[in-house]
């Protein structure tokens, strides 16, 4: 897995109504989701603004809040190929993997990135590269479970072999 | 072993489990609402799954929109509803019976200590209260366990909390775990189980516990627990639809870290814009003008906050400029409240009494605020936008400071009423 993109950063502690605020919640649809996506932020313009392979670097504890998996939903529909932060929130980091929304946990990376910088993240060598001040950063491994569970094609995937429904 | 590591190595079929560790456990109770589980029926329907694991153990509750607040809704909440019939669902609570749901589980003993219950809603880790490890997961999650019975969970560090001293008045659960949230942040406790222990504990109601724990997720918390004790077995035993069994930490159990807090004198907790760690003593406010005050959610809506709100109200008024909106978290607090009189006193103040319903604790209905206008709630979020407009403003306090406020036009104590 590679991904390139722009970086759009976000601060400390974005929750989960700054990502999908609850008032658009009356619905599942991933496109309409996708059309609020961070509109409660610090860039309320985001989705007119970023383009597909974007990529959202954020601080710490990033997605706190609520367990709305409608918030990975619709940074993932949106477009955005990953999300690179200082740490994640639990809920989120959990719902993340079980979607497959690629996040990435790098302190490095996060504090080394500009908005604006263009970023490729090398998941399987566990790098992030700033490609516009040529600095590498390493990421977080991912648990061995993690990586069953992203093999597997999400947890849906994995549930469905495990009850023999496949 | 912690409390939470034995609750969880029972589940797995273990006799030990360490922090760390990945396990597959297998749960008491699913838990899901009209927002999380209409992702989570389009999955269990996506995987080709026709049957659940267990109709008597997963509760559909739709209290978000509910009473559905427009067309959209209602097509969520129907989508719960259909499910629910379709499958013979033994627990789908319709407008009229429905509660929030985490204070409808514990009230009516569908949830029990030593249980293993997930939800699809963050405010799951209320039942630690009762001595259950509880926590919040996804819609792919419960779509997961309505179809196997299991989830997957990494067993977490634990965090002890001990409290002491005798607090001030009408200080209760909510200050403690405000006046916590403010001295740890809103990742302090994140990915560990948060341990609430000490004699200021051992004195709380359960209602108290509850909100303790419920808030364990503002501190990035897993779960919040408390040890159950005499005042636990008063409470499960009239109610509990389940065998229930009592799980006590070691006492050389292991906690990554212990903090201890001397609650002595301390006053009512407000946690000011826009996160729940702006905790201040109310006292150090500056004048804040209020235009809302809302007393209810699974944080304070149970009858004992009811009560306290009531008692403050009593005999006043409130404030020309302001709108107070009460709204009791379970249709059995709206029936204690209109036997006890409450409603006469809210209704008499001139506050609004609505039926159960999350309502604007999210920004949902039924009390949205415009722009430019500050709200004090006793719910448990206070981020840009949590009740309506993003240029809003959310205060979180207890019933007593929210109903003070409501009178005063401002955020003030009980004790400034005349
Ligand atoms: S009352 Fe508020 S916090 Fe509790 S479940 Fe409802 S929306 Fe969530």
């Amino acid at each position: 897995m590679k991904f390139k993109g722009t970086a759009w950063k976000f601060g400390a502690d974005v929750d989960t109504d700054a990502i999908i605020p609850a008032r658009y919640l009356n619905t599942s649809d991933p496109d309409e989701l996708a059309s609020h996506c961070m509109e409660d932020s610090t860039t309320p313009d985001f989705i007119k603004k970023m383009k597909r392979g974007d990529v959202i670097v954020a601080e710490k504890n990033f997605g706190c809040g609520s367990s709305r998996e409608h918030a990975p939903i619709a940074i993932k529909t949106a477009g955005v190929s990953c999300v690179v932060a200082k740490s994640f929130a639990r809920i989120f980091y959990r719902n993340a993997f079980n979607m497959g929304l690629p996040i990435f946990e790098s302190p490095e990376a996060a504090a080394g990135i500009s908005e604006g910088d263009e970023i490729e993240v090398d998941a399987d060598a566990g790098v992030v590269r700033n490609l516009t001040t040529e600095k590498e950063f390493s990421v977080a491994p991912v648990p061995a479970f993690m990586q069953e569970l992203l093999a597997a094609g999400g947890l849906m995937a994995y549930t469905k072999k495990k009850a023999g429904l496949a | 072993m912690t409390m939470t590591e034995k609750i969880l190595a029972a589940h797995c079929g273990k006799k030990e489990v360490v922090p760390g560790e990945l396990i597959n456990a297998k749960v008491d109770l699913v838990l899901a609402n009209d927002i999380t589980a209409p992702i989570a029926i389009k999955e269990f329907r996506a995987a080709g799954a026709t049957k659940v694991f267990d109709q008597e153990r997963i509760a559909l509750i739709p209290d978000h929109f509910a009473p559905n607040k427009d067309i959209a809704s209602a097509e969520q909440c129907n989508m719960l509803r259909q499910f629910s019939r379709e499958h013979d669902l033994s627990l789908y609570f319709e407008v009229g019976r429905m509660g929030v749901e985490h204070a409808l589980l514990p009230e009516q003993g569908l949830v029990v200590p030593g249980d293993v219950v997930i939800g699809a809603d963050s405010h799951t880790c209320t039942y630690g209260g009762l001595g259950a490890f509880s926590t919040g997961v996804g819609s792919t999650d419960v779509a997961a366990a309505m179809i196997t019975g299991e989830a997957w969970f990494k067993v977490p560090e634990s965090m002890k909390f001990v409290y002491s001293g005798k607090p001030g008045r009408w200080v209760g659960g909510k200050d403690i775990i405000l006046r916590t949230i403010g001295d740890i942040g809103v990742d302090g406790a994140l990915y560990r189980a948060m341990e609430f222990t000490g004699e200021a504990i051992s004195r709380l109601p359960m209602s108290g516990r509850l909100t303790v724990c419920n808030m364990a997720i503002e501190a990035g918390g897993k779960n919040g627990i408390i040890e159950p004790d005499e005042i636990t077995e008063k409470y499960v035993a009239k109610r509990a639809r389940r065998k229930y069994r009592f799980y006590k930490s070691d006492k050389k159990a292991a906690y990554v870290e212990v903090r201890e807090y001397d609650l002595t004198g301390m006053e009512p907790q407000v946690a000011c814009p826009h996160l729940p760690e702006n905790v201040k003593p109310v006292s150090q406010l500056d004048a804040v003008n209020i235009d809302q005050s809302v007393v209810g959610s699974c944080t304070n809506g149970r009858i004992e906050d009811i009560r306290e709100a009531a008692k403050v109200l009593k005999g006043h008024k409130v404030h020309p400029y302001v709108r107070m909106i009460v709204i009791p978290a379970t249709q059995a607090v709206y029936k204690q409240s209109l036997k006890e009189g409450l409603i006469d006193v809210f209704v008499d103040a001139g506050a609004a009494f609505s039926t159960p319903t999350c309502g604007p604790c999210l920004g949902g209905h039924m009390g949205i605020l415009a722009s430019g206008e500050k709200a004090i709630a006793t719910t448990n979020r206070n981020f840009v936008g949590r009740m309506g407009s993003p240029k809003s403003e959310v205060y979180l306090s207890n019933p007593a400071i929210a109903a003070a406020s409501a009178v005063l036009g401002r955020i003030g104590r009980p004790e400034e009423l005349k």
